[in-house]
């Protein structure tokens, strides 16, 4: 069964609970800068809201890593690094599209969510539920709905363009 | 070291050097942190009579030991100096990102001395220390500030405490803001930052907080947030923000409107939390660690254009902070204003400005009271300054701020353009500054907090109200003098640990954060020393207070409060019996009548070689 964090903006109120969470988990202390969860900021909103690894199917980390440390968790499906591998090369933090692989600097390893075994620091921290735990069964329904949005979007721009061409 | 960094920063800006030093382990014991520590330090390294704008003032900036940690509402630093609006001490609070990333950065403690020859701001990313030229931003607002910061400095998580144009023109009660929205508020902490040439102060912290004791710590902060979790008053807060208290005080007459000429506005709901969720809410905003969120992010449409009576340019797209309960009351009760979108704008302009929203609603309304009496007529002002006025308070918030036309007098507080006129009676407040929204009358708790309160008349020194409406009777002086010194205490200690004191309204309690403390630095305190830290703090204030030519007479409140009862509401015919309250007050602290602490009771804190 696969698991991924779904994380719902709205419901952020910008505290970096997950971040303080995720950084015990990390180091044992508080260190937010080690945090493999970010809370970003939108200023014109007056927003925040957190962004980690969606763990994808096709992990580009994955693929890039020319030395196979970053392999799949059975019981989750996260994708984990293999610190005793990594060779600490950053192939993955440059190939990752949303910039959630990061190059810790003791040691210079890789270091991206593993959702903590299944059990993530982040989503039990978290006050207002902004993050949450997902089976993919229900993370497809979610995307469906997204799905029907774009392709509505898609349609209308798309009439858009064919009457300006007329 | 665990819990503290044991570090401070200290810049001095007239040579442009820059020194860490560590902190005494016994001042971390005896003081706790944050509030106390800076107060050690205030009264050791500067003359308590200088000017608060002579460059001899010091600008402290201080942590808690919590400061930083996932305890709910742990994101609060101090900023300790000599008030400009108060000339007392005084110790400005504020919440945000800025304070945890001070303190990850690896310092306790930021001490800024002396006075720039030109504007400067100061950079901190871990141990790099440097103050650069601030002059393309001098004259900015907060909001442009920050931006501009992040931009040009290019790292994205910088966070920025900064002045506006109203610290810069040293506005009585300018104020230091953070992260654009959280102001270090009251007392004019602004205008000693402006005073030395200080634009801003940009953090980067990627270091670490220790934990002495990591598995009793974090069961502790897991208790309160179990507490925090179940509170009631904590989901009111998180459903609908501080302006939920409006609610209270207008019930119970305590609710000041017109410049505390009634204790209750009759348009209160136009502006309350229900009100604000209803019309303008976009959605809720939290400090670092807290779990309430009762930030409010608001964001008006075009029918707010109709206020447009600004005559600097503004960006008023963007969604923004605010109204607090305090602004809601102050820019909207106090002034007559039953417009929400005013409310905001000129919250808004407070906050954009960097001025304390609290003193400039209550400076407006002293001067519509004086406009009302003929005292102020329209050859002084550029616009009537009638109650209800929403053009008169948005305009005048932002000349203030400039010091343009009347603004340049209602620059200087309500008490100073009272005494300007001749008419002293209409300041409403203590030590020079201004009431915050509970009124004496209603809660008589209120009373002798305020007028005891070391850094002028506040609420966050002690916070009676709702004992007072619950187990007591609000209207009664009998044994309120004693309760509220030992609240005065625990709130000090409180705010020593560097948590916010709306956690310990929404169920994370004083008591349990002793249990935190003490997991975290590894020493053994219990609840009792924290009320002696608290005492220890207070008193050191004190006699900072006097050494700075402050005496009883300074512990007041105006007449209006004392001798001009209510004539409807549930707190007419009341008017503040403090005599009965400040004397009872004295004697419970161990202060000789003239309000000065005794030798004994200095020996019995262990200051006594101050």
């Amino acid at each position: 069964m696969g698991k991924r964090l779904n994380i719902i903006p709205q419901k952020c109120t910008g505290c970096r609970q997950c971040e303080l969470a995720c950084a015990w988990v990390q180091t044992g202390t508080f260190q937010p800068s080690h945090s493999l969860v970010r809370v970003s900021i939108f200023d014109e909103e007056a927003s925040y809201a957190p962004h980690t690894c969606l763990q994808c199917d096709e992990a580009w980390c994955m693929n890039a890593c020319p030395v196979n440390a970053i392999a799949i968790d059975p019981e989750t499906g996260a994708k984990c690094v293999i610190s005793s591998l990594c060779i600490g090369c950053n192939l993955c933090t440059l190939t990752c599209p949303f910039g959630t692989v990061f190059s810790m600097p003791q040691g210079n390893k890789a270091a991206k969510c593993d959702l903590c075994g299944g059990q993530p620091a982040c989503v039990a921290s978290c006050p207002t539920d902004a993050i949450q735990l997902l089976d993919t069964d229900q993370t497809g329904r979610w995307f469906a709905d997204w799905a029907e949005h774009v392709h509505f979007q898609h349609v209308a721009a798309t009439a858009d363009i064919r009457q300006g061409d007329r | 070291m665990a819990g503290w960094t044991g570090k401070l920063l200290r810049v001095n800006l007239t040579s442009g050097s820059t020194r860490i030093e560590s902190i005494p382990d016994a001042w971390n014991r005896d003081f706790l942190g944050a509030r106390g520590v800076a107060a050690r330090y205030l009264i050791q390294e500067m003359n308590p009579a200088a000017d608060p704008l002579d460059p001899e003032n010091r600008l402290i900036f201080a942590t808690g030991p919590l400061t930083g940690t996932p305890v709910p509402c742990a994101a609060r630093y101090m900023v300790v100096t000599k008030g400009a609006q108060t000339g007392a001490i005084t110790t400005s609070n504020s919440g945000g990102h800025w304070g945890p990333e001070l303190k990850l950065a690896g310092y306790d403690l930021l001490i800024v001395e002396g006075k720039a020859a030109k504007p400067v701001y100061l950079l901190i990313y871990d141990d790099f220390v440097q103050l650069r030229d601030a002059s393309n931003i001098w004259g900015q607002g907060v909001f442009d500030t920050e931006d501009w910061l992040r931009r040009h400095l290019a790292i994205p998580d910088i966070r920025v405490a900064s002045i506006g144009p109203a610290g810069e023109k040293l506005v009585r009660f300018a104020s230091i803001m953070n992260d654009k929205h959280r102001a270090a508020g009251r007392s004019g902490v602004g205008a000693v930052m402006g005073s030395k040439n200080l634009k801003a102060i940009a953090v980067r912290g990627t270091g670490r907080i220790d934990v002495a004791n990591p598995e009793a710590f974090m069961k502790a902060v897991w208790e309160i947030r179990g507490e925090m979790q179940a509170n009631p008053t904590r989901k009111m807060f998180s459903d609908l923000g501080t302006p939920a208290t409006m609610d209270f005080t207008q019930a119970h007459g305590g609710l000041p409107a017109y410049n505390f000429r009634q204790g209750q506005f009759e348009h209160f709901d136009n502006l309350n939390g229900t009100a604000i969720r209803q019309q303008r809410l976009v959605a809720n905003k939290a400090c670092y660690a807290c779990t309430v969120a009762c930030g409010r992010v608001t964001r008006l449409n075009e029918a707010a254009d109709k206020y447009l009576v600004n005559m600097h340019r503004r960006n008023w797209k963007n969604a923004t902070e605010g109204p607090e309960y305090e602004t809601a009351w102050s820019l909207g009760a106090d002034v007559g204003v039953d417009d929400l979108d005013a409310v905001i704008k000129a919250h808004w302009l407070c906050n954009d400005l960097g001025m304390d929203p609290i003193s400039m609603g209550a400076t407006i309304a002293a001067a519509m009271e004086l406009y009302e009496r003929g005292v102020i007529t329209d050859q002084d002002v550029e616009l009537p300054l009638v109650f209800g006025s929403a053009q008169a308070l948005i305009r005048m918030t932002e000349a203030t701020a400039y010091r343009e036309g009347f603004g340049n007098v209602l620059a200087e507080g309500s008490k100073r353009m009272g005494d300007s006129f001749g008419h002293p009676e209409v300041f409403m407040g203590t030590k020079g500054q201004e009431f915050p929204a509970y009124d004496p009358r209603a809660f008589q708790g209120m009373g002798v907090a305020y007028a005891t309160s070391n850094r002028g008349a506040c609420h966050l020194r002690a916070w009676t109200c709702g004992a007072e409406t619950t187990t007591m009777d609000p209207h009664t002086p009998i044994g309120k003098g004693p309760w509220v010194a030992d609240e005065q205490h625990r709130t000090t200690a409180h705010d020593n640990t560097g948590v916010c004191s709306f956690a310990g309204a929404t169920g994370g309690t004083t008591d349990l954060l002793v249990p935190c403390v003490a997991a975290i630095t590894g020493h053994d305190f219990s609840y009792d020393d924290f009320l002696m830290i608290g005492q220890r703090t207070w008193n050191v204030e004190r006699l900072f207070n006097l050494r700075a030519g402050l005496t009883r007479a300074d512990d007041s409140l105006p007449d209006r409060l004392l001798n001009e009862a209510h004539t409807s509401g549930p707190a007419a015919g009341v008017t503040v019996d403090l005599n009965t309250m400040l004397a009872a007050y004295y004697e419970h602290r161990g202060w000789t009548p003239e309000g000065i602490p005794t030798k004994q009771k200095l020996a019995e804190l262990g200051i006594d070689d101050l």
